[in-house]
Formats: C-alpha cells, sequence, structure tokens
C-alpha cells in the first residue's frame, strides 16, 4: 500500500455502503460489483430522501407564486444553487452558478453564448486529444459555422498532455477547453498551469469537471478557469441536472442561450429584455427536484470530506493498478498515468486479445458492472491505436472486495476465450 | 438473464478465432464499404464483388467484439458465390432473426414472456433453419445490447450491393 499524502481519517465503507440502497441488489446470482461510476454514480438515502421529501411536502414551480409553498420551493432551488456554488469555491455562488441539463449542456451554453459572442472567421481555439465529445462537437460545430481553426494538445504515452508546444498553440487562441481529468485515462490535468499560460495569450478557459468534482476538491479559483462544467449523476446526485458555473464579469456580458419563460425580464412585441444572470440561461421550468437532490449529494460529500474521498481512491487506485498488474502480467495493460497520485480511479484496461465488448459481457455474468467502448472519446482511441477499452471506475463505495472480484471475473473471462 | 451458452456458440468462436474470408479486395474494381458501431467503436470494411448478378468474392477486415467478428465471418461464407437476390433474401431473413422479440423465443427469459408467446404472431415467418450455421447466432438476440454486434456485417453488406446497383 503506498503512502498517502493526506491525512484525512479513513473511510468506512463498510458502514457508507449501507446508504446506497442499489448496492444490496444482486445481478445474475452475484452481489453487485459496481464499478462504472464515471458513467453515472449510485444515489445515497439522503439523496433520494430529500427529492422525496420536496416532491411530498414542498413542491411548486420556481420563481412564479406569491403562495407559500411556492417561495418555499423557490427557497429550496436557490440555496441548492449556493450549496453546490460554495462546493466549489465560486466567488459569486448566487449570480454563477447555471443549472443545465448536464456538463454536456453546460459546455453548450459556452459555445453558444460565449463562443458566438467572440469567436469569428480565423479565430483559433485549442482542445486536447483527451476530452470527452462534450467538449469537442460543440466546438467542431461552432468551428464550421464561425469558419474556426482547432488546433490540439496532444497527449504522450503514458496519457500526459505534452504541453511542450502550449505557447506556440495558444499564439492568437481565442479559447482553450481541457478536462481537469481524464473520463478514459483517469489523468488529472495540471490546469492552473494551462489556463495561466492561456490567459497570457489572451484566450478564456472552458474546463470539463464532470469527473473531476464527484472525486477531489474542487476550487475554481485555484484552477483559475473562467468556465466549468459538471454533471450531478456523477457526484451520487439524479439525473438531469448539470452546473455551469462562469466567471461573473464574464456570465453578465453574454447573451440567453435558449429564450422562453424565466430568462426574460420583460416581453413587448417588438422585443424582450434578458433576465439577469444567472437565470438568463435558464429559459423554461427548471430540474427543481433535481436541483433539491444534487443539494442533498454535495452535503453527502461535504459531510464525508473531499480529501477523504481523494485519499480513499488514491489507495485504492494503487491497490487495483498493483494487483491487476501482479495477477495478471503482460496480459493486462493498463492505459494512463502510472501513479496512482497522477490520476483519479477510472481504469481503463486491454486484457489480452479479448474484445471490451466480450469482457464486459463475462464480468456481467459475476455481476462485475464495468463500462465497454470507446467511452465518447473517439480521438482519444485512434491516439492509443484501440476501438475501445473495458473501463473499471471507482468511487467512494467501492473497497478491495470490488478489486478483487473484478480480477477474479477477469480470469473467468480468460479462461472461457481460451 | 440466458446463460453465457447461449450467446457463445462453440461455432461462433470458432468463426471468431478462425475468421473466413479476412482481408480486403483491391477496391476498384470491388465495392468497398465501411461500418461502424457507434455504441463500442466497431468497425467493419466489407469488399465484395458482384459478378454477372452474383456475389462472386468477399472479403471482410475491421475490428471488433466476437460477435460482431463472427458475424461477419459466417456471412462471408454464406453469401460467396450466390445470386444478389438470394443474398438480400438472406439478409431479410438474418435481420428478422436479429428482431425477434425475446419472449417469441422458447428459452427465453421465462415468466410471463413464455406466457404471451402463443399471442404475438410474428409479422414474417422466419424460417431460421434455411440460414444454416448462421442460426447460431440466434442466441444473441436475448442479449439485446448485442444485437448491434451481430447486425453490423449485414448492414454493411446490404450497403455494399446499394451501392453496386446504383453503379451498374
Amino acid at each position: 500500500m503506498a503512502e498517502l499524502n493526506d491525512t484525512g481519517p479513513e473511510l468506512d465503507v463498510a458502514t457508507l455502503r449501507k446508504d446506497f440502497p442499489l448496492l444490496t441488489r444482486e445481478v445474475n446470482g452475484h452481489p453487485i460489483i459496481y464499478l462504472d461510476s464515471a458513467s453515472s454514480s449510485q444515489r445515497p438515502f439522503q439523496v433520494l430522501d430529500a427529492m422525496r421529501d420536496y416532491d411530498e411536502t414542498t413542491h411548486a414551480n420556481v420563481h412564479r407564486g406569491v403562495y407559500g409553498i411556492a417561495e418555499e420551493a423557490t427557497r429550496r432551488f436557490e440555496a441548492a444553487r449556493v450549496n453546490v456554488g460554495r462546493f466549489i469555491g465560486a466567488p459569486n455562488p448566487a449570480r454563477e452558478i447555471i443549472f443545465a441539463k448536464n456538463a454536456t449542456e453546460g459546455l453548450n451554453v459556452v459555445a453558444h453564448t460565449w463562443g458566438r459572442a467572440n469567436l469569428h472567421e480565423g479565430d483559433a481555439i485549442v482542445l486536447t486529444e483527451m476530452e470527452h465529445h462534450a467538449n469537442i462537437v460543440p466546438w467542431q460545430m461552432l468551428a464550421t459555422e464561425r469558419g474556426l481553426t482547432i488546433r490540439w494538445i496532444p497527449v504522450d504515452d503514458e496519457g500526459h498532455l505534452v504541453l511542450d508546444d502550449l505557447a506556440t498553440l495558444l499564439v492568437g487562441a481565442k479559447l482553450v477547453a481541457v478536462t481537469c481529468m481524464s473520463n478514459v485515462l483517469g489523468t488529472l490535468n495540471p490546469v492552473r498551469r494551462i489556463a495561466e499560460a492561456a490567459h497570457a495569450a489572451g484566450a478564456v478557459v472552458v474546463a470539463d469537471a464532470a469527473q473531476s468534482v464527484p472525486h477531489l476538491p474542487t476550487d475554481v479559483t485555484a484552477l483559475g478557469v473562467d468556465f466549468l462544467a459538471f454533471s450531478a449523476h456523477k457526484m451520487l446526485g439524479p439525473t438531469g441536472i448539470g452546473v455551469l458555473w462562469g466567471r461573473d464579469e464574464i456570465l453578465s456580458e453574454l447573451p440567453p442561450f435558449l429564450g422562453g419563460g424565466e430568462m426574460i425580464l420583460d416581453v413587448r412585441k417588438e422585443g424582450f429584455t434578458p433576465n439577469d444572470i444567472p437565470w438568463r440561461f435558464e429559459a423554461g421550468t427548471p430540474p427543481i427536484t433535481e436541483a433539491v437532490g444534487l443539494g442533498a449529494a454535495v452535503d453527502y460529500l461535504r459531510a464525508i470530506g473531499m480529501e477523504t474521498i481523494r485519499a480513499h481512491e488514491i489507495s485504492l487506485t494503487t491497490y487495483a493498478m498493483t494487483s491487476l498488474n501482479e495477477r495478471f502480467g503482460d496480459d493486462i495493460r493498463i492505459f494512463g498515468p502510472p501513479d496512482p497520485a497522477d490520476r483519479g480511479g477510472v481504469l481503463s484496461f486491454a486484457y489480452r486479445d479479448l474484445h471490451p465488448h466480450d469482457i464486459s459481457q463475462i464480468l456481467d455474468q459475476y455481476g462485475v458492472c464495468v463500462r465497454a467502448g470507446h467511452h465518447c472519446a473517439k480521438p482519444l482511441m485512434r491516439r492509443f491505436g484501440v476501438n475501445a477499452t473495458a473501463r473499471a471506475s471507482l468511487a467512494l463505495y467501492n473497497d478491495e472486495s470490488d478489486v478483487d472480484a473484478l480480477a477474479d471475473a477477469l480470469s473467468e473471462a480468460g479462461a472461457f476465450f481460451g | 438473464m440466458p446463460g453465457l451458452e447461449d450467446l457463445y456458440r462453440e461455432i461462433i468462436l470458432d468463426h471468431y478465432r478462425s475468421p473466413r474470408n479476412r482481408g480486403e479486395l483491391v477496391s476498384p474494381p470491388a465495392q468497398r464499404v465501411e461500418g461502424f458501431n457507434p455504441l463500442c467503436g466497431d468497425e467493419i470494411v466489407v469488399t465484395l464483388e458482384v459478378t454477372d448478378g452474383t456475389v462472386s468474392d468477399i472479403k471482410i477486415a475491421g475490428t471488433g467484439c466476437s460477435i460482431s467478428q463472427s458475424s461477419a465471418s459466417l456471412m462471408s461464407a454464406a453469401v460467396k458465390g450466390k445470386p444478389v437476390p438470394e443474398v438480400r433474401d438472406l439478409i431479410r431473413t438474418f435481420k428478422g432473426m436479429m428482431s425477434i422479440h425475446e419472449s417469441t423465443l422458447p428459452s427465453a427469459n421465462g415468466g410471463s414472456g413464455d406466457a404471451d408467446a402463443d399471442e404475438i404472431s410474428e409479422p414474417e415467418a422466419i424460417d431460421i433453419d434455411s440460414l444454416g450455421e448462421l442460426a447460431a447466432l440466434q442466441g444473441v438476440v436475448k442479449f439485446p445490447v448485442r444485437i448491434k454486434c451481430a447486425t453490423l456485417s449485414w448492414n454493411t453488406l446490404a450497403q455494399g450491393l446499394d451501392q453496386s446497383e446504383s453503379l451498374a
């Protein structure tokens, strides 16, 4: 076991697991081994109960009614916004947190509003080879529409960004879009360093934090980025809601996203006056129950402590990498940084010449849930010369027994295909 | 949950380990079509030659899981040397087998599904016996996520036939 930098208390996984009802079920006659939290995490009672409580006692539309429960609903909705904002260190949480459908929509909001207002023919934008499609395609769409040039920060064989030529890539660039943590390799990127270089070159920085916010402490000021997006359903919250954080001074200058109710101050036949931020970007009735659920998820994570969660996941990632490598030797190839301190608990791997789809299918027979596919990162897959990988991803409710079950099931898959 | 042996029949594993008609024909003159499975990233390349209304040669390249690879291999063996209309019939029959609802299969997921089986009338009778070795793939229907793996090469072949006809 590696020595941990963190001195936080150890996580009591056995106790914590009791909060997650789904983790008590069986799959194909085996207790479920859920190793796909990078896709979507499970929800604790605390989140499910908060949503149910809101629905049963408080629900009404927000920002509309004058009556009591409408006011209460609005208060709970806006309290969730401030709660989430504080969780990521937003300087002005009540104004800077925009609720979107998910991280994908959050990134699209930036492309539609900031992008359309600021990017013009011939402008350059910089992406990395390890971005999720959600942080590639919105920019490609805008590039086609506006005639932009896209430059790419390459990835080395260990799964780190190659930043040697960063200064050159940034010359004349207007925007840099980078993931805080790769959903395939687990790589934790030096976002602060990239943001400083980008700002020095006059570019704005958009961070995809969908994988990092659920697993490590986040402080948008320390990161030094201008926009940051993440999803509730990867951080113990519900689907249907995500967050875009943006700097107040930038958001204040932006045009609206979608048109409709809530995003206006006034509408006349001749035109409309947009609402203040953040509502300017939230047309229509928002996901209110989901916001309450996200707030409860934040409370849950905060009560455990993100430092403690990070320490647990470094320890578990170390165990997983060591035990899988020892047991399978050259038969297994784990992608991404070899040092667990440089990465999150996302373990993409190739096992012998078995196709990831076949691996996942056989693992499922033993109750082990892993993702198989290109993980919405096809440019990165091409970079590593693979069509797909199998991916086991760890979370706070996983422990060493889950890793052992994965290894056992992998042995069975190997035996099956001979 | 059906067992793995329903999915990974011996004949499937055999075609996976030793795929038939592997490679690419020179194109042109051969038709070359690429197929993608956006779910898992599988890519397949079908090259085929149609001579006097017959699929005179076919080769399969690309990478994929055992189901997509074995289905492609079985397909290549089944259609090589067959007249185009027969190949089209085979594609229709195979895709028909892949679209049978789970509950109509005798050994499907048990319970209520079986009770309904007699009441569901198939829109078109599918002669699974006519598929020969290809019938080994019928267990795939019990694993709905894998159906696209099995049909990838067949859809790609259909595209190749369309392409060759539009040029004729």
